[in-house]
């Protein structure tokens, strides 16, 4: 840790959480796929809507490939466009 | 020469023999343009996640093409007029993955799951 990082770290409040990190950038992560069900599911609602990205802290260029597929899944009728 | 993957997914009451006749006839189109077929992934008949036009089930297959754009646009245009086609995609991709795709064979998935419990045909089918 340099010097300016032990600074910010004192300087964080106390109940301030760190921002988690883009799911999709660490190394080893699978690509965006619209085939890839299993991936996907994870990222829409019980209804079926597109999780926004503030809540599952993917980045915005991930974000965007992510919601590309879900919709081309969706015209596939591989995932619903809505549930219930 | 471009590479591109498309699916396609046939209507319900094809028997599966009647569905590969008609890709293999889609696949003649490309052909006739010189185009080469690089992969073809049968996924089988699958549950849809929403009905299309009136169909519950749709008959899937993945074909990875490496063909000029003018052999895109008649096999598009021929599926458009075919009415055992209920729907198709293609995109434009930069390089064929080899693996298969995770849709194949793929019984523990959600949607076909969630089909299978709700008309509890047969629970041995219901995967964890």
């Amino acid at each position: 840790m340099t010097q300016l990082d032990i600074k910010r770290e004192a300087l964080r409040k106390p109940n301030q959480k760190k921002r988690k990190s883009c799911p999709f950038s660490a190394p080893n992560t699978p690509e965006i796929d619209y085939k890839d069900l299993k991936v996907l599911t994870r990222y829409v609602s019980e209804r079926g809507k597109i999780i926004p990205s503030r809540i599952s802290a993917v980045s915005a260029k991930k974000q965007r490939e992510l919601s590309k597929a879900i919709k081309r899944a969706r015209f596939l009728a591989l995932m619903p466009y809505v549930v219930g | 020469m471009a590479l591109y993957e498309s699916v396609i997914i046939g209507r319900q009451d094809l028997t599966p023999n009647q569905f590969e006749e008609l890709i293999d006839e889609f696949i003649k189109i490309i052909e006739s343009f010189k185009g080469v077929i690089k992969k073809r992934e049968n996924w089988g008949l699958r549950n849809l996640a929403y009905k299309i036009n009136k169909n519950r089930k749709g008959h899937y297959v993945l074909l990875n093409i490496d063909s000029s754009s003018d052999a895109i646009v008649e096999y598009e245009r021929l599926m458009r007029l075919n009415e055992d086609i209920i729907r198709f995609l293609t995109i434009g991709i930069s390089s064929v993955d080899e693996k298969s795709s995770p849709l194949m064979n793929n019984k523990s998935d959600r949607y076909k799951s969630e089909v299978v419990n709700t008309e509890t045909t047969s629970p041995s089918n219901v995967e964890a």
